[in-house]
């Protein structure tokens, strides 16, 4: 059964929380590093390590970020506010807790709004709040690298005390037949947001933002929201509109069967697009909350928070419009660049040079759909804007056609090195005339049929010669002077 | 004023702390926690509505340190007093029915 003939019958509501790691120099509680990528436990100490008698100090930086993100997002600033400790055993945490907020959230009551096919969305903000990230375990002996069949986990705590800041929406519902692109666009929209504040490098790739996916269904027109699953951590904009729609589709099939649906955390398969159950919610977890004994409150001044709030950036949606009227986008073009996700992608582009209509066109026109084809993000793929950049200026400059250009961006993709490199190693160049005037000969000499329809005026018959000349020259012709040879030679 | 800890509650946490209970010891704790938190409640007696809770030993708030990094431990250091470690990580026993 489709996702649109679910939500024919079927109202989804979502739940989404992001989980953003800050871009501080420093841990939340400790002055280790955080610098994505170093060899296993070199930033540890004491306080991360959870050590006897180490004693944690609150990193002002993460506040004042945590704080900017809840003005961006219109949130209420709490006057007062504490951490907690959640309580679990699990070797992600050294400590045996997290140090994360329970009920007096640092940021509360705010919104965003998204725009989906020309209609705007207010997803609203039930909280933002500060916690420490965990550590990354390796499961050893399973086959895949996931816990079913390990003997054993190695830990790595590097990870372990990174702030992390957790944005939860409240339930949105009255998406219909848009949830699953609604979510997309939320998260698109909250990593444009975060990243203009300079608060993250929001690389999903890396895990500096997750997210987890709420779905439930209700039949339409009803008020009260059926069970939710709990999808976690999936890490693309991508995936995060499959993740919806396989549970969507998933739940559906149970309702429709007379089943129920069961509330419990499930895990996204990239590879397939389908979740599967993990822990179930039934034996819920008891993380005994409590006051953090080891940390003095926040109170962050009124007249401090105003500051901030004077400091903001433009919002995204803004910032995308100045965009566009310094390049000269349409609407429609920016909106299809955003939906695709390549605004920042066209932006760098253009700043390494490239003409904004060819920025755009390479982006829009061919890299998103080679992205598709192979089920990655367009900020994924194994090209740069300043790749892109010089393959359009060559282009530009007639050192290559737009075939042959293709050709360069696709072994660059290959992982075949930088442009020129690549140019210079197949020995790819435009047609000469002389090479040219052979091939448009041939052409009309090969189709005296087509040839004699043009002669009668009919230019429209000119396609199949061009198509044969580029042919005759493995691609490296330029169509437009091929077309005028032709022309020449059968006006 | 009455908390009634009861059995089931001392055995419930003893399970979320890890720790290892025999049934007298069960009845024997449940007695005395319920003892320990009654003169705790005492303070309820007195705290008026205009008495906030108190929050931390030190009336203070707003303690940072600038975001300025210092030398870590280094992964041996780090690793030195684990129970078990393989390589520079942290060796700990297979987590069943969860995935990190």
């Amino acid at each position: 059964m489709s996702y649109d003939d679910v939500l024919d019958r079927y109202d989804p509501v979502l739940g989404l929380e992001t989980h953003v790691e800050l871009g501080t120099v420093t841990k939340l509680f400790c002055g280790c590093s955080t610098v994505f990528g170093a060899e296993p436990n070199t930033q540890v100490c004491p306080v991360c390590l959870g050590l006897p008698g180490s004693l944690p100090v609150t990193n002002a930086a993460a506040i004042d970020y945590t704080v900017r993100i809840g003005l961006a997002l219109h949130c209420r600033i709490a006057e007062w506010c504490r951490f907690a400790r959640k309580n679990y055993f699990y070797p992600d945490m050294p400590k045996n807790y997290q140090v994360s907020q329970y009920d007096e959230p640092l940021c509360v009551d705010g919104y965003l709004d998204v725009d989906v096919d020309g209609e705007t969305f207010r997803i609203a903000i039930e909280r933002v709040h500060l916690e420490e990230d965990t550590g990354k375990s390796m499961h050893v002996g399973g086959s895949t690298g996931r816990i079913h069949g390990a003997t054993h986990s190695l830990v790595d705590y590097n990870r372990a005390g990174i702030p992390l800041v957790e944005i939860v929406t409240k339930p949105i519902a009255g998406t219909g037949h848009r949830a699953a692109a609604v979510a997309r666009a939320y998260v698109t929209e909250l990593r444009d947001l975060l990243r203009g504040l300079g608060v993250s490098d929001v690389r999903m790739e890396q895990g500096s933002l997750r997210c987890d996916v709420n779905v439930s269904l209700m039949p339409r027109g009803a008020t009260e929201f059926g069970t939710r699953s709990e999808t976690k951590n999936v890490n693309s904009l991508r995936s995060v509109e499959r993740a919806v729609r396989y549970e969507v589709e998933r739940q559906a099939s149970r309702l429709d069967a007379g089943e129920r649906v069961v509330q419990e955390t499930r895990h996204f398969h990239e590879d397939t697009g389908t979740t599967s159950p993990g822990r179930s919610k039934e034996e819920a977890q008891d993380y005994r909350y409590f006051p953090e004994p080891d940390l003095v409150p926040i109170a962050p001044a009124p007249e401090w928070v105003e500051q901030l709030r004077a400091t903001l950036p433009a919002p995204p949606s803004v910032a995308r419009k100045q965009f566009a009227t310094e390049h000269g986008f349409t609407d429609l073009e920016l909106t299809q660049m955003t939906n695709a996700g390549v605004v920042e992608l066209v932006r760098e582009t253009i700043a390494a040079g490239a003409a904004p209509g060819k920025a755009r066109g390479w982006w829009l026109g061919y890299l998103v759909g080679r992205a598709n084809d192979a089920g990655v993000e367009a900020a994924s793929l194994a090209i740069t804007p300043a790749q892109v950049a010089r393959v359009s200026a060559l282009e530009d400059d007639g050192t290559l056609t737009n075939k042959l250009a293709r050709q360069v961006v696709e072994a660059v993709l290959a992982g075949e090195g930088e442009p020129d490199a690549v140019i210079e190693a197949h020995g790819w160049k435009v047609a000469g005339e002389d090479e040219l005037v052979a091939a448009v000969d041939g052409a009309i000499a090969s189709m005296p049929d087509v040839a004699g329809k043009v002669r009668d005026g009919n230019q429209g018959a000119l396609g199949p010669l061009v198509g044969a000349v580029m042919k005759a020259t493995g691609g490296s012709a330029d169509a437009k002077r091929a077309r005028e040879l032709l022309l020449e030679r059968l006006g | 004023m009455t908390t009634a800890i009861t059995r089931e509650d001392v055995a419930h946490l003893a399970r979320l702390a890890r720790i290892a209970m025999t049934d007298d010891e069960l009845d024997a704790l449940a007695a005395q926690l319920d003892v320990i938190l009654g003169a705790v409640a005492r303070v309820q007696e007195v705290a008026a509505a205009d008495i906030p809770p108190t929050s931390h030993s030190l009336d203070l708030s707003n303690v940072y340190r600038p975001d300025e990094p210092v030398p870590s431990l280094g992964a041996a250091a780090a690793v030195a007093a684990a129970p078990a470690a393989e390589g520079d990580r942290f060796r700990v026993p297979r987590i069943l029915d969860e995935e990190a």
